[in-house]
C-alpha cells in the first residue's frame, strides 16, 4: 500500500478499487452489535485540524476508535497549534509522541504534503486548502459504487465553486481514474483556468447545468459560499441559483436513476433546494455513513502492515 | 505492490528450492473423505454444525467437507466464511493483507457447534485470530478446528481436531497446499526455503 | 599602498590569454612586475565585475535574513563588483538618511560598491512620493527608485514619479504586479496551479503594467526600468515599446531562465518567489529575449529569508530565493560561453542603467582593476549550506553548475581569492 494519502491521484485504479471494497467489507461488519475490531491496537492516530470541521473529524475518530487505535485529538483552538508554534514543530511533537498516522485538515493547500516531510508516520489528507480531499471523494465514489453498480461508464456532472473545491479536484482525479466521465459545470469564473490538462485530458467543461442534467447519472452539487459573490465571481446569490442551482423543476431533467450528492454542509436555496436535498434520489445521508468505512479502510490500509 | 496470500504458488527465482510432494490429488481427497466420516462421527451426525472456511483456502476445503458429508449422509451442513485478517497479531510483520469476505449462514453460529476449516495449522495464530474473530460474531456452543496438514511449530496452546496428516517440517521449509478451485491442481507439497 | 597583481595567461572575454598587471587600482601595461604578486590564471576567463540591479540586503531590519556586509561577500563570491540595494528595509529606503546608513554600512565592509535603491513612495505604501530628490542628493547619489515588493500601481502616481525623476536623469525601476488580479496569489496561474489549488497569479498581471508603464514613459519621455520580468508576452510588449522608441529596459533573474512551476508540486516554498516561475514556454522566450536584447539585464532579485520563513507552509511562506552566488554559472549554463553576451548582460548594460561609471570595463590596460576571474571549466554542487548568505533559500540546492568564480578584484583590491573571500 502507498505511505501516505495525500491527494487522490496517489491512488491508481487498482488501489482505490481495494480501498472501496475493503470498505464494502468493513461495512458489513460495522452492521452487528461488536463494532469494534482489534486491527490496530496499540497504534497511535492523531487528528490534527487547524480547521474546525466536527463531521469530518468525528468520522475519522469513529474510523480510528473502530479499529481500536488510540485516538488523539489536536485541535488548533486552545492549543500551541493557534499560538504560532509551526507546522514543523508540531510536526516534531508529532514524531515525538509516536503518532504512526496523522490525520491532517489544514486552511493551506499542501500542509500535508510539507507535514509527510517531517514526519516518519502515515499521512492522511483530510482536506488542504483548497487543493484535496481523498477520503471524501472515495466515499463519494464508494456511495456511487453501491447505488448505481459500478463506475466504470457512469457519467458524473460536478457543479458549483470548482475553483475552490477540493472535494471536486479529488473527485475528478478519483473517478478518472476509475473509469467514470466526469464534467464540470459551473460560471466559468469558478472554473480553474488549464482545469482539463491539469486534472484529467478527459475532463469536460461546461457552463450550461440545463444542458448536462439530462445525460449524467450522478450530479453532486458543490457547496458556494456566499462571500464569494463579493469577490465578483457572481452578480448574487439569486442569479446563481437560478443559473446552478438544483431545484424541483431541474432535477426532473435527470434520469429516472440519477442519483444527487453533496459533500456538505450544504447551504440549503444556494446551490439545492430543501426538496431536492431530501428527496429520494439523494445520498446526502449515507454519504455520511459512509464516510467512516471509507476511512477506516483507508487507515487499515496504511497502518495494517509493516 | 502485492499482497500476502495464504500459502501462494510462486517459487522463486534463481535456485529452484527442494519441492518434495506430499499428498497427490487422490491422497487429497482420500483425506477430504476421512475428515468428513470423522466429522459426522464426532458430531452425531453433523447436528447443529456449521464450516466456516479462513480463506483463502479453507473456503473450499469447507465446501468440499459438507459436499462429502452430504454425499455420506444426506445431510446438508451449512457453510460459511470466515474473514481473521483484522484479528491477526501478526499485522505488522508482513505488507498490509487485503481482507477476505466474512460470510455466515443464514442461520448465523449462535449455539451450533462451529468448525473451522484451514488448510495448514502451523503458529496457531490464524485460529486464535479465528477465535477472536467468531466471539465477536456470536456465542457457539462448541468450536472446533478442522485442517488437512498439521506441521508442527505451535507458538499458542492450541490442537486440531481433524488433521488430515502430520508432517514433521523444520521451520524454514513451506508447506504449499493447492486446490482445484484456486490454483488448478489438488496438491500439498513441502518446498524447502522461500524468500519472502 | 595596495598590493600588485600579475595575473597570468587569463582569457579576457574568451580572447587568446594575456597577462594583466594590477596596480593603483587600475589594469597597467604589463612591463615592470618586479614586486607583483603572481596569480596563475591558465584557463581562467576575465570578466568586468558583474553588477547586480536587483538585491535585498535586508539591513535594516531583517539582519537575521541577511546583511549588507554578509550579502556583499555573497556578491563578490558570486563575481559581482557592485549591487544595487532594494529599498524594502525596515525601515523603508525612503529617506536620504537610509540610504545613506546602507551606503555607508557597503563602503565599511568593502566587497562590492552598495548602491542604494530609493523608494518611490513614502513606506511603499503607494500613495505620495518619497523624497525622491533628497535621496538623489544624499551621499549614496540615488539613480534608481523602486517600490520593488509593490507595484507603483496608481496610474497617475507612476506617471508624476517617471516624470520627476528626468530632473536628476533618475528611472523608476517597476515591480510590474496589478495588485487586483493577485490578491492571494500563490504561483504562476495554469495548468499546475489548478492541480495544486494555489491560487493563481496570471501572466497578465504583469504584462498590464509593463505596457501601461511603457505607454507613460513614452507620453512623459522618461526612463523606465522593468524588473524581474517573467512571461513571454512581457518579452513581447517590451519589443513594442522598444521598437515604439521608448527608453525602456528590462531585467530578468536566472531563476526564471531556468526554473519553471512544476517545482512548486512539492510545496517546497523555497520554490515561491514573486513574480512566479512560471511555464517551459515562458523560460524559452526569456532567454531568447535576453540573447536577443530585448531583456537587457541579468539581475538576481537575491531574495534571503529567515529558515522559519520558508520551513512552513507554502501560502505562510516569504517570496524570494538567493541568487547572488549561483547567478553566472546558471547564465553561463543558460547562455553558454559567449563571454562577450554575458558580459554585457550581467556588467556592462547594468552598469549603464545604475549610472555606475567605474563598473562594467572591460580589464585591460587603463581600465579600473574591477573585474572577476571564472573557471569556465569548474563544475560544483549548490550546496545550501555554504553559502556566504546568512539565510539558506537557494532553489538550486544539490544541482551541479558549470563555472566557478576563482578571483573578484575592486578597484585593484581582491575581494575574492582562490575561491574564497579575503574579508
Ligand atoms: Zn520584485
Amino acid at each position: 500500500m502507498i505511505k501516505h494519502l495525500l491527494s487522490a491521484a496517489d491512488l491508481d485504479a487498482e488501489h482505490a478499487t481495494l480501498v472501496l471494497d475493503t470498505a464494502a467489507e468493513l461495512a458489513n461488519l460495522s452492521s452487528r452489535e461488536v463494532k469494534k475490531l482489534p486491527t490496530l491496537r496499540g497504534r497511535t492516530v492523531v487528528n490534527l485540524f487547524y480547521e474546525d470541521s466536527t463531521r469530518t473529524r468525528i468520522s475519522f475518530e469513529a474510523a480510528a476508535k473502530r479499529l481500536s487505535a488510540d485516538v488523539i485529538n489536536f485541535s488548533a483552538k486552545g492549543s500551541s497549534v493557534s499560538k504560532g508554534e509551526s507546522l514543523k514543530d508540531t510536526a516534531l511533537t508529532l514524531q515525538a509522541m509516536g503518532a504512526d498516522a496523522v490525520v491532517v485538515r489544514h486552511p493551506a493547500s499542501g500542509a500535508p504534503h510539507r507535514l509527510a516531510q517531517w514526519v516518519d508516520g502515515s499521512v492522511v489528507n483530510a482536506g488542504d486548502g483548497t487543493h484535496e480531499h481523498p477520503t471524501q471523494a472515495l466515499l463519494d465514489a464508494y456511495t456511487m459504487r453501491s447505488r448505481l453498480g459500478r463506475l466504470a461508464g457512469l457519467h458524473v456532472a460536478i457543479v458549483g465553486d470548482v475553483l475552490h473545491s477540493r472535494v471536486a479536484r479529488s473527485n475528478v482525479l478519483l473517478l478518472t481514474t476509475l473509469g467514470a466521465k466526469v464534467t464540470v459545470v459551473g460560471p466559468p469564473t469558478l472554473i480553474p483556468v488549464d482545469v482539463g490538462p491539469a486534472l484529467s485530458p478527459d475532463l469536460r467543461v461546461s457552463y450550461d447545468l440545463d444542458a448536462v442534467l439530462p445525460e449524467v447519472d450522478v450530479v453532486m452539487m458543490l457547496r458556494v459560499q456566499r462571500e464569494r459573490m463579493n469577490d465578483s465571481y457572481f452578480p448574487s446569490t439569486r442569479e446563481y441559483a437560478r443559473r446552478y442551482g438544483l431545484d424541483v423543476a431541474r432535477m426532473r431533467r435527470l434520469p429516472e436513476h440519477a442519483i444527487v450528492m453533496h459533500p456538505g454542509p450544504m447551504v440549503r436555496g444556494m446551490e439545492i433546494t430543501p426538496e431536492v436535498a431530501d428527496s429520494a434520489r439523494s445520498t446526502i445521508v449515507e454519504q455520511v455513513t459512509n464516510g467512516v468505512s471509507v476511512r477506516m479502510a483507508v487507515l487499515y490500509l496504511l497502518l495494517g502492515g509493516k | 505492490m502485492a499482497y500476502a496470500q495464504a500459502a501462494s504458488s510462486s517459487t522463486t527465482p534463481g535456485s529452484p528450492p527442494a519441492v518434495k510432494l506430499i499428498l497427490n490429488e487422490t491422497d487429497l481427497q482420500r483425506v477430504v473423505d476421512r475428515i468428513a466420516h470423522q466429522i459426522l462421527e464426532k458430531t452425531d451426525g453433523a447436528e447443529a454444525t456449521v464450516l466456516l472456511g479462513i480463506p483463502t483456502r479453507g473456503v473450499p476445503l469447507a465446501r468440499r467437507l459438507a459436499a462429502r458429508i452430504a454425499a455420506f449422509e444426506g445431510v446438508e451442513v451449512p457453510v460459511g466464511v470466515l474473514d481473521v485478517t483484522l484479528y491477526r497479531d501478526d499485522l505488522r510483520l508482513k505488507a498490509t493483507r487485503a481482507l477476505g469476505p466474512t460470510d455466515l449462514p443464514p442461520g448465523g453460529i449462535d449455539g451450533r457447534r462451529v468448525i473451522l476449516v484451514d488448510d495448514v495449522l502451523f503458529s496457531g495464530r490464524t485460529v486464535r485470530a479465528a477465535l477472536d474473530a467468531l466471539s465477536d460474531l456470536g456465542r457457539p456452543s462448541s468450536v472446533q478446528l478442522a485442517v488437512i496438514v498439521d506441521r508442527g511449530h505451535r507458538e499458542l496452546p492450541i490442537r486440531a481436531d481433524y488433521v488430515g496428516k502430520n508432517i514433521p517440517t523444520a521451520r524454514t521449509e513451506v508447506v504449499k497446499v493447492t486446490l482445484a478451485e484456486i490454483d488448478g491442481t489438488d496438491e500439498v507439497r513441502l518446498v524447502g526455503e522461500e524468500t519472502k | 599602498m595596495s598590493s600588485t597583481y600579475l595575473v597570468k595567461g587569463v582569457s579576457v572575454l574568451g580572447a587568446e590569454p594575456t597577462d594583466l598587471l594590477i596596480r593603483d587600482g587600475i589594469v597597467a601595461s604589463v612591463g615592470g612586475a618586479r614586486d607583483a604578486q603572481v596569480i596563475d590564471a591558465a584557463g581562467l576567463v576575465a570578466l568586468p565585475g558583474l553588477v547586480d540591479l536587483h538585491t535585498h540586503l535586508r539591513e535594516p531590519g531583517r539582519e537575521d535574513a541577511e546583511t549588507v556586509e554578509t550579502g556583499s561577500r555573497a556578491a563578490a563570491l558570486g563575481g559581482y563588483t557592485a549591487v544595487c540595494a532594494m529599498a524594502n528595509t525596515s525601515p523603508v529606503a525612503d529617506t536620504a538618511g537610509v540610504v545613506e546608513q546602507v551606503w555607508r554600512l557597503g563602503r565599511e565592509a568593502g566587497l562590492v560598491d552598495v548602491q542604494p535603491i530609493g523608494a518611490v513612495t513614502v513606506g511603499l505604501a503607494g500613495e505620495r512620493l518619497a523624497e525622491l530628490g533628497a535621496m538623489a542628493d544624499s551621499a549614496a547619489k540615488v539613480r534608481i527608485f523602486s517600490d520593488d515588493g509593490h507595484c507603483v500601481s496608481d496610474a497617475r502616481l507612476m506617471r508624476r514619479a517617471l516624470e520627476y525623476v528626468k530632473a536628476f536623469d533618475g528611472v523608476i525601476a517597476q515591480h510590474a504586479e496589478e495588485p487586483r488580479l493577485t490578491e492571494g496569489a500563490q504561483m504562476h496561474e495554469g495548468e499546475v496551479s489548478a492541480r495544486l489549488g494555489l491560487t493563481g497569479w496570471p501572466a497578465v498581471a504583469e504584462e498590464a503594467i509593463i505596457a501601461r508603464d511603457a505607454l507613460l514613459a513614452g507620453h512623459v519621455g522618461a526612463r523606465l526600468h522593468v524588473c524581474h520580468v517573467s512571461t513571454a508576452g512581457s518579452v513581447d510588449v517590451i519589443r513594442q515599446a522598444k521598437a515604439a522608441g521608448v527608453r525602456v529596459t528590462a531585467e530578468v533573474t536566472p531563476h526564471h531562465l531556468l526554473l519553471t512551476d512544476e517545482r512548486a508540486t512539492s510545496y517546497d516554498p523555497v520554490f515561491k518567489v514573486n513574480p512566479p516561475l512560471r511555464t517551459q514556454a515562458d523560460v524559452a522566450a526569456l532567454r531568447a529575449g535576453l540573447a536577443e536584447g530585448l531583456i537587457d539585464i541579468v539581475a538576481t532579485d537575491h531574495a534571503p529569508h529567515a529558515v522559519e520563513d520558508k520551513e512552513c507552509e507554502w501560502a505562510y511562506a516569504r517570496p524570494g530565493m538567493l541568487g547572488l552566488e549561483t547567478a553566472l554559472s546558471i547564465v553561463l549554463d543558460v547562455l553558454g560561453p559567449q563571454w562577450d553576451l554575458i558580459a554585457d548582460r550581467m556588467s556592462r548594460a547594468p552598469a549603464r542603467i545604475a549610472g555606475l561609471s567605474e563598473h562594467g570595463h572591460t580589464p585591460a590596460p587603463g581600465a579600473p582593476a574591477t573585474f572577476t576571474l571564472v573557471d569556465p571549466a569548474a563544475r560544483w554542487e549548490v550546496d545550501p549550506t555554504g553559502s556566504a548568505s546568512r539565510s539558506r533559500n537557494t532553489p538550486y540546492a544539490g544541482m551541479t553548475l558549470p563555472g566557478r568564480i576563482v578571483a573578484t578584484f575592486l578597484r585593484g583590491e581582491p575581494t575574492v581569492l582562490d575561491g574564497k573571500a579575503t574579508k
